[in-house]
């Protein structure tokens, strides 16, 4: 069992985590997941670390519910524990003196882009962060961002916040201005990463994204996670989960992540049916124990 | 080589022996366990058992023990259940095995102890495995193991990994007094006992008894630590105190054909397929969280002759599909497939596609599996393995419907540990190098077996592994040498 030592959501729908995992702290690098089980019957899920304390043996992981699993996890609170978490897995970033990167994250991507973009500072890189989201409410770290980038440049697809349009926009100006580019990491949806990919191929800028395939064990025996990448299979899980950007082909990747969809809406249909039936019921008792009240 | 004659608890001369027919196994009747993940062998009763013991012509020098990879005492524990004292004979069993309801169960007989058996070359073997499983499952019903007891000698051993190889380490270990930890990867413990062999070859609860017991031995256990990448093995050792390492990692990566459209979502590698059913419980989606492809009425294929082909397209026909279909580039002698495997497919209704293999996966253009190209072949002159080479025949080719196809044809090595551990010296194919006898590592203090050396095999030489290795670890323990 692995307690969650803080858990507050930092935006609608996105959750933070601090976990007690010693292990998995004193290890931890930029770029690697844990995979998590919640409960008995919960599937395994990857989800990149955001950052880790080794002293006081605590990861934290961002996660944004999305499907069943991801929304139970959001439910829980500072107290609860999860069954089981794994980790750190996959190879992590490349952290180098490059000169300058430009590190992208879209939506909760940019959580995972975070320790990235500070690995990268501290190696002495000039970095640029670029940081995308829907809306206002769903820009997340923008401060910690700041602490570490010299220079953060932020979207948002409906212009709530900061300017309206997409990280690629942002990422083609930087190319536009002459800014010498030596390295660009991605990390967000795949149509994102694509885009970005995408932009800098045409310019020769070496890209790297990090890519979340389906993965049930996460140490390289199911196979589930296998990518083409510059036309041969490469698993995320022990080859990855960062790729040369140029080489993958996310067309397989999309389609590859959809295998599921049926089930994964089913799933979370049924979740929150159950989660409202039981919202109800707690209503009805709490109205219940309102009216004794009263009647005393 | 001639029986003995010396005086036996047997009572029956030995021409009488002979002429007592092999005991047949029970089983579940073809029709209704292709529709259950139940055990299909059902096991001996003691009448059955005793019968069957009785046949064993106690061979001055039995070449069942010589051919076992772990050494049981074959004649002694048989002639203990002639004697009727089954618990004895599981004890017997348990000096060289500690896994003997497993291997009762899953062991390719045919080729070890049975294979050599003195009876086969007239009639049919002994039923060893068949009488080991009795005893094990005997001894478990009675819930009276024996702890041994034996003085502590302060040291330390990390096993990596919870298969069969490293189980066999624990418990050889820990009985002569080493601490033993055991790391495991997944979440639950048993490696490809757990996540690769089905319900009804080898059930899940004979896996929980058998840890059951190792605990009460003293050996502790660590799940969701991935050696190499949440601890490393110099860590281990250096940092938390082990005086001996024992790297039983097991097979890694599945192999894949590299034909077109391998990666339509339909196509599973055995080892995905196998562990979505085996330990993720994805056919009881959605009690069970993870999903699986749902088999009801569709047909499915798998590529390999295999017993994790097998496994794999039995369970699919288990799972509610129509047609289940084993496609196997060579004839049925190259099949590696256990015999007794093959005979239980053909039973239950598998259709073999012998001397086929395809040559591109088809879709619906939305990157869904629709139909495996396949082409028959026939066999040429023999290759590296001593088998014959299967060679294409030209216009051969034909579409064989399918909703999924399953890729069993074997692994590569796992990189982890090996990537991690400075000094671990690899083959060419990236396995770890260990001594054959005595299962060293480049690296002293570190000791591997199983397929993490040798590539994919069976359980019972991944336990030959393990025995070889405790051995070996108990000797450096003791005396320090390397």
């Amino acid at each position: 069992m692995f307690k969650i030592t803080h858990a507050q959501f930092i935006a609608p729908g996105i959750k933070r985590f601090v976990l007690e995992a010693p292990r998995i702290a004193r290890k931890q690098k930029p770029g690697q997941f844990v995979i998590l089980r919640i409960y008995e019957e919960g599937e395994r899920i990857p989800v990149t670390i955001e950052n880790s304390d080794p002293e006081l043996g605590t990861i934290s992981i961002v996660v944004q519910s999305i499907g069943k699993t991801t929304h139970l996890l959001n439910s829980l609170n500072t107290g609860d524990s999860i069954l089981d978490v794994v980790g750190p897995l996959g190879k992590p970033s490349e952290i180098e003196n490059y000169g300058t990167v430009v590190v992208v994250g879209g939506g909760v991507g940019t959580a995972m882009a975070y320790p990235s973009a500070a690995a990268f500072k501290r190696a002495g890189n000039r970095v640029i962060s670029i940081v995308g989201a829907r809306t206002k409410e769903l820009v997340i770290l923008e401060q910690e961002l700041r602490a570490v980038s010299d220079a953060v440049m932020i979207t948002t697809d409906d212009g709530s916040y900061a300017d309206k349009g997409f990280v690629t926009d942002k990422l083609r100006q930087l190319i536009q201005n002459g800014t010498r580019i030596d390295l660009v990491l991605a990390i967000g949806p795949i149509v994102m990463m694509r885009a970005v990919a995408e932009l800098t191929r045409k310019e020769n800028i070496h890209t790297v994204v990090s890519l979340n395939p389906i993965m049930i064990d996460g140490t390289g025996m199911c196979g589930g996670c296998r990518v083409p990448i510059d036309g041969k299979s490469e698993f995320a899980c022990v080859d990855g989960p960062e790729f040369d950007a140029h080489k993958v082909n996310f067309e397989v990747l999309v389609q590859r992540n959809s295998m599921y969809r049926d089930a994964e809406q089913r799933s979370l249909a049924e979740y929150q049916r159950a989660a409202a039936e039981k919202t109800a019921a707690h209503q009805v008792e709490e109205s219940c124990a309102i009216a004794q009240r009263g009647e005393r | 080589m001639s029986p003995t004659t010396n005086k036996s608890l047997n009572p029956l001369p030995m021409k009488e022996r002979m002429k007592v027919p092999r005991q047949l196994m029970p089983e579940q009747p073809a029709n209704e366990r292709n529709k259950n993940f139940s055990e299909v062998n059902l096991g001996y009763n003691p009448e059955l058992a005793r019968q069957e013991a009785l046949r064993c012509l106690e061979c001055a020098k039995p070449t069942c023990t010589d051919n076992c990879p772990v050494g049981v005492k074959v004649k002694e524990f048989v002639e203990l259940i002639v004697a009727g004292d089954f618990l004895a004979a599981a004890a017997k069993i348990r000096e060289d095995n500690v896994l003997p309801a497993v291997t009762g169960r899953v062991c390719p007989q045919e080729d070890h102890c049975e294979g050599k058996c003195l009876l086969s070359k007239k009639v049919k073997p002994l039923g060893i495995g068949y009488l080991e499983r009795f005893v094990a499952d005997y001894e478990q019903r009675m819930g009276t193991h024996v702890l041994p007891d034996v003085p502590p000698t302060g040291k330390k051993v990390a096993v990596v990994g919870s298969g069969p190889s490293g189980l066999t380490v624990a418990g050889d270990l820990i009985q002569k007094g080493h601490k033993v930890r055991v790391f495991e990867a997944l979440h639950e413990l048993g490696g490809v006992l757990v996540y690769g062999i089905p319900e009804f070859r080898l059930p899940k609860q004979i896996i929980r008894e058998q840890l059951d017991y190792m605990r009460e031995m003293g050996v502790e256990f660590e799940t969701d630590v991935v050696v190499g990448r949440t601890v490393t093995i110099d860590e281990l050792m250096h940092e938390e105190g082990f005086d001996a390492v024992y790297i039983g990692t097991g097979a890694g990566l599945p192999q894949f054909m590299g034909i077109p459209g391998e990666h339509f979502n339909g196509v599973y590698s055995a080892n995905e397929f196998l562990t979505r059913i085996n330990l993720m419980k994805a056919y009881k989606f959605p009690t069970y969280d993870e999903p699986m492809v749902d088999l009801h009425g569709k047909d499915v294929a798998v590529i390999g002759g295999g017993n994790t082909a097998l496994d794999a397209i039995r369970s699919a026909l288990r799972l509610g599909a129509r047609k289940a279909y084993v496609i196997y580039r060579r004839s049925d002698a190259e099949m590696p497939a256990r015999a007794e495997e093959v005979h239980h497919a053909q039973q239950e209704g598998i259709d073999f596609q012998m001397l086929t293999a395809p040559v591109e996966f088809l879709s619906d253009g939305k990157g869904w599996l629709t139909a495996a190209r396949c082409v028959r072949m026939e066999l040429g002159e023999p290759d590296s393995s001593g088998r014959r080479r299967p060679v294409p025949i030209k216009g051969s080719e034909f579409d064989l419907p399918l909703s999924v196809a399953v890729m069993a044809i074997g692994t590569t090595a796992n990189p982890i540990v090996q990537s991690t551990t400075p000094g671990l010296g690899t083959d060419k194919r990236g396995y770890i190098q260990a001594d054959s006898e005595t299962q060293r590592t480049t690296r002293p203090g570190v000791f591997a077996g199983g397929d993490i050396v040798t590539g994919a095999a069976t359980v019972i030489l991944a336990m030959g592994a393990g025995r070889r290795a405790a051995k070996s670890i108990h000797d450096y323990l003791t005396n320090g040498q390397w």
